[in-house]
């Protein structure tokens, strides 16, 4: 069997550098195409009517308004009569036009009767949500009652994280062409090779005659996996206005009601530890919603799983509201502030540091020698001895300046994947694999992993990804991309480099097994002034190709790739509190991923992650109406995002170690991502000496925590 | 966004006789950014539109007998860099700067700022600018974190949006509107009012006036605005205060706590004749929002506000 193992850390000459992105430039310059850039000749444009109301039956729909005006092309029934909508926004019926103001206006026209039902809109209180509310089973580990009784201290908190949305920059939706015998789709999407199957079911079409490709996309964050309605109507509306294509995105204020969003999570925790800060015990309630289908429960107590006595319990609250899609670590990030909130409190009773408290109980964790790695280069990183006080003793001034700590892990792995590499009797080489770049930068790393095999410049290789002609891979879901891609694309090239070696062996008057690729030369091993120049090798293919596959089966990595990362996280803000407003100084992230196949992109992906987590810390929050049970907040200007100033200083750090890279390629998406609002909340609490119970962290919950002090 | 036809007139008088008696007929274009997004929520649909950037006389920024004269097609950047202005009016330079976005500045002007609608949530989102429902406002038993404090009895709950209404009634400003019979000077005072139904609005102007320029009598160096925003980025302020510092009393008037610019003349009163520092600030601060009645959610903008006032003031003092 050949050797695909990665190269020895010190012997790679393009994996393990800092390349800029490929695409960087397109996309810097706008030439990058999105989806929503296909502007075919006879486009027609979608628009949607959406539910009015949070909860309703549909009495009937009249849609001979739309039907009847100039320019539109196609309207389609979504909901029928009869139908029980069950939340804002949902979709009840669409019109493609020769404009996009004519689709509007053409949507105006529709007329629906409704009988509005009650709704219910909000679960944080629980008491409040009555019939909604779905527990499930308390699930208890030794023997909490005891360890509480025996408890030297013991902190009781209540903690609150809200419904956020994915917030995609780029909106859900797709252009679509169903001229009748085959379709071709360009959708927004984090799943190119499994979407035509997808919609094909939907549709009940051959997915073999669904032509998918995307160049890009423009954020999906673990909401952009299905064709969805949007996708199926999209076609439907193509082929009632005679095959045109139909683009059809979706609106911002639908796309944040609508296109998913991260379940909320509120929790009663009582955490029980002994004089020196062992910890003894935990008990949660926990409560959350992810629309009408309720709420999962976070992992808890999050990483230090192995707390001997536990008590839990998790109600899902089913509400009025647009459902929940993956986001970026599903509940991960609720169990990380949940719980390191927690700890953080139980740290300041103890009157105690709290990386000292989560060093005494690393041993709880699965990866403890990690940790404590971390945990010292965190505090290095964040000036922990300079600036870290007990939360008893405040700064001076109105102006207050804490630190807070965060933990995290996640799982990774590389998901299924083939990929084609092909080299050309000129010398030029081709990778083909149907995978997508969600911005992460995949394919660059795939032209490093080819380059590194082939030993050429990375300019030597085109890579192709983005349609589902080439070979399948898996979609982009809990950080399975990277370990994938890199697998089977290491492979395909090995194997065609062994091909090659076939071909220059004779002519180097050896075996194909003393060859190896060296910047641009086919050499004898331990001889390199015996070779051929890349160029000369490959000529000697004649009019033939060598076009090799590699594949990655996810259940057996064969150490290219693997899974299970820690990271430890610490934010350093500064809090006026005459305003309650909480301000970022620095942020560190130190973050294992086994083998860093770019540190840049790497760090990259970590400044995304920790700007997407200081939104979610201290401005975003899906804000409902109660009344009216609609969305206040559907735009830009409410549903408040973090700007450049917002942000501070970010400290990405890769923990790149022998020990960390020997377990090859794990992904990133998602872990630097978990424990961002854990770490700003917990500076928050030692800046200003209390706990501000909810996120975000807005000047009123703060001042609200900080009590009369100010009144 | 319903159709609407477009008209680019280049005079004043040609202008005027465009508009109608209704907002339905004819709505003024400036620089469009609060305008448009309006027309596109369907918040409002005028058959016309009248572009007011090519009148001349409208986009000039000109010193007025010892004060100054802005005329109302002024761009918000183009007032912050004004020297003059800088110089003279540090007040409407912070509250020009506040509002964040480079964009936003480059395309709104001034009459645009006094004249847009209030950011109010449920006006917003479609439930009329009052946000009634069976007779009743939403607002006080919805969510109220960014509405009024002050001024508040209703029906009106929103806050009045624009960040130079505190400083121009500060400063004491006063507005020249045409229309098809004349002109007339509104003081900054009385151009904004709290409307009574849905379908009044938030300034005195008639769908026919055209506000053409502000006055402002004198320059004041020792004045300034400070507005407390959550984010850096683009932000609405959750409370505001211009300040103008003179030989007597100073003047002080609060923004974005209530439907109209809040003018504090007792905590004005009470500083006049004493030292500005952080003790009396603090002190003219309280008695600013000594008729707060906070709503069920916004309690914690009677502290902003009340931080605003004592900052302006000191700030103020420092000048420009
Ligand atoms: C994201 C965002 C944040 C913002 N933050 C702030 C902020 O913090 N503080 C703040 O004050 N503003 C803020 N603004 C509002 C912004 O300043 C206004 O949108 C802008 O000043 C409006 O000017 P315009 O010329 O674009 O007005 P337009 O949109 O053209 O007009 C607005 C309204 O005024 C009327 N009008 C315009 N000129 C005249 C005139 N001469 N006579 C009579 N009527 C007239 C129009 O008919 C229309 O009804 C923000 C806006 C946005 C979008």
């Amino acid at each position: 069997m050949p050797d695909y193992s990665w190269p020895a850390m010190e012997k790679r000459k393009v994996m393990g550098t800092r390349v800029a992105r490929v695409d960087g430039g397109q996309k810097a310059s706008g030439r990058a195409k999105y989806a929503s850039d296909w502007h075919r000749k006879d486009l027609l444009f979608a628009a949607l009517l959406s539910s009015p109301h949070a909860h309703a039956r549909l009495v009937s729909m009249d849609l001979s308004g739309a039907k009847n005006m100039k320019g539109v092309a196609a309207v389609r029934a979504i909901a029928k009569p009869g139908d029980e909508i069950q939340w804002q926004g949902a979709e009840i019926a669409a019109v493609a036009a020769e404009t996009e103001e004519i689709a509007r206006d053409a949507v105006r026209q529709i007329k629906v009767e409704w009988e509005v039902l009650p709704h219910v809109v909000s679960e944080k209180d629980l008491a409040a949500a009555g019939t909604r509310v779905k527990a499930a089973g308390e699930q208890v580990t030794g023997d909490p009652d005891q360890a509480f009784k025996d408890a030297d201290a013991t902190v009781e908190g209540f903690y609150g994280i809200p419904v956020i949305t994915h917030c995609c920059l780029e909106p859900h939706g797709q252009v679509v062409e169903w001229p009748g015998e085959s379709i071709n789709y360009w959708p927004s999407t984090q799943n190119v090779s499994g979407l035509a199957t997808d919609l094909g079911t939907a549709l009940k079409f051959p997915p073999d005659k669904i032509k998918v490709h995307q160049d890009h996309v423009g954020g999906g964050f673990g909401s952009k996996f299905a064709a969805d309605r949007w996708g199926v109507d999209c076609a439907n509306l193509s082929k009632e206005a005679g095959g045109k294509p139909v683009h059809y995105f979706l609106e911002r204020n639908v796309e944040l009601m609508i296109a998913g969003n991260r379940p909320s999570a509120f929790a009663k925790i009582k955490v029980a530890a002994k004089k020196d800060g062992t910890i003894t015990a935990w008990q949660s309630e926990s409560w959350s919603t992810g629309g009408i289908g309720g709420g999962g429960s976070p992992p808890l107590p999050y990483v230090f799983e192995n707390i001997p006595n536990q008590r839990k319990k998790h109600s899902a609250v089913s509400i009025n509201t647009g459902g929940v899609r993956a986001w970026r670590a599903p509940n991960h990030p609720q169990a990380s502030f949940l719980t390191c909130s927690a700890l953080e409190d139980l740290a300041a009773k103890l009157n105690m540091d709290p990386t000292d408290l989560f060093l005494k109980n690393v041993d709880l964790t699965a990866r403890a020698e990690t940790y404590k790695v971390q945990i010292a280069k965190a505090k290095e990183l964040i000036e922990w001895q300079k600036h870290w006080h007990p939360r008893s003793q405040l700064t001076a001034g109105p102006v207050k300046r804490g630190l807070g700590m965060s933990i995290m892990t996640w799982g990774g792995g590389g998901h299924t994947s083939e990929c084609r590499t092909s080299i050309f009797p000129d010398g030029s080489v081709v990778v083909d694999i149907g995978t997508q770049d969600l911005g992460t930068g995949t394919r660059t790393i795939l032209n490093m992993v080819v380059a590194e095999t082939l030993g050429l410049p990375l300019s030597a290789i085109k890579v192709n990804i983005g349609d589902n002609a080439l070979p399948k891979s898996g979609p982009s879901g809990g950080s399975t991309t990277v370990g994938g891609v890199t697998s089977s694309s290491r492979k395909a090239s090995v194997n065609a480099l062994a091909k090659l070696f076939d071909v220059a062996a004779p002519a180097l008057g050896t075996t194909a097994d003393q060859l190896e690729a060296v910047d641009q030369h086919i050499q004898v091993k331990g001889n390199p002034a015996k070779n051929l120049t890349w160029q000369a090798a490959c000529s000697k293919l004649g009019v033939n190709r060598i076009s090799e596959t590699g594949f990655n089966d996810q259940r057996k990595p064969e150490g290219l790739n693997s899974s299970g990362v820690g990271g430890i996280q610490m934010a350093d803000v500064s809090v006026d509190t005459e305003t309650g407003k909480v301000r970022m100084n620095r942020f560190v992230a130190v973050q294992d991923v086994g083998l860093v196949v770019n540190p840049k992109l790497a760090e990259s992906q970590v400044h995304g992650a920790c700007i997407m987590g200081i939104c979610a810390a201290l401005f975003e929050e899906r804000v409902m109406d109660k009344q009216t049970g609609h969305v206040l907040n559907p735009d830009m200007e409410f549903y408040k995002l973090a700007g450049i100033g917002d942000i501070g200083e970010i400290i990405a750090h890769m923990d790149i170690r022998p020990e960390n890279d020997k377990r090859g390629v794990i992904g990133l998406g998602e872990p630097p991502a978990v424990g961002v609002v854990a770490a700003i909340a917990n500076a928050t609490a030692n800046a200003i000496g209390v706990r501000v119970p909810e996120v975000p962290l807005t000047p009123r919950r703060v001042l609200e925590a900080l009590g009369g002090r100010n009144a | 966004m319903q159709r609407f036809a477009y008209a680019n007139p280049a005079t004043l008088k040609e202008a005027s006789g465009l508009l109608g008696n209704s907002w339905d007929d004819a709505q003024i274009l400036a620089g469009g950014t609060d305008l448009l997004s309006l027309m596109k929520e369907g918040l409002t649909a005028p058959k016309l539109l009248v572009n007011i950037k090519n009148i001349k006389e409208l986009t000039a920024i000109a010193p007025e007998k010892g004060g100054l004269r802005i005329g109302a097609a002024v761009t918000l950047d183009e007032l912050a860099e004004n020297a003059l202005v800088r110089r003279q009016f540090p007040a409407l330079v912070q509250a020009a700067l506040g509002i964040t976005s480079p964009q936003i500045r480059n395309m709104g002007t001034m009459g645009g700022d006094l004249c847009q609608r209030p950011r109010c949530w449920y006006f917003r989102q479609g439930h009329g600018l009052l946000a009634m429902r069976d007779g009743k406002s939403l607002i006080p038993a919805g969510e109220n974190q960014y509405h009024a404090i002050l001024g508040n009895s209703g029906p009106a709950y929103f806050v009045s949006a624009s960040s130079f209404g505190p400083a121009l009634v500060a400063l004491d400003a006063s507005m020249r509107v045409v229309s098809p019979s004349g002109t007339r000077d509104v003081p900054a005072a009385q151009f904004f009012v709290t409307p009574k139904d849905e379908a009044s609005r938030e300034t005195v102007l008639q769908p026919n006036e055209i506000l053409t320029a502000i006055h402002i009598p004198a320059a004041a160096a020792h004045s300034a605005t400070y507005e407390i925003r959550q984010r850096e980025a683009i932000d609405w302020p959750l409370a505001a205060a211009s300040v103008v510092l003179k030989s007597g009393a100073p003047v002080i008037v609060l923004g974005h706590v209530a439907p109209i610019p809040w003018p504090a003349p007792e905590a004005g009163k009470f500083l006049a004749g004493k030292p500005l520092n952080e003790e009396t600030a603090t002190e003219a601060a309280k008695l600013a929002l000594q008729g707060a009645a906070p709503l069920s959610q916004n309690g914690y903008k009677v502290q902003l506000a009340r931080v605003s006032v004592k900052r302006a003031l000191l700030a103020a003092a420092k000048g420009a």
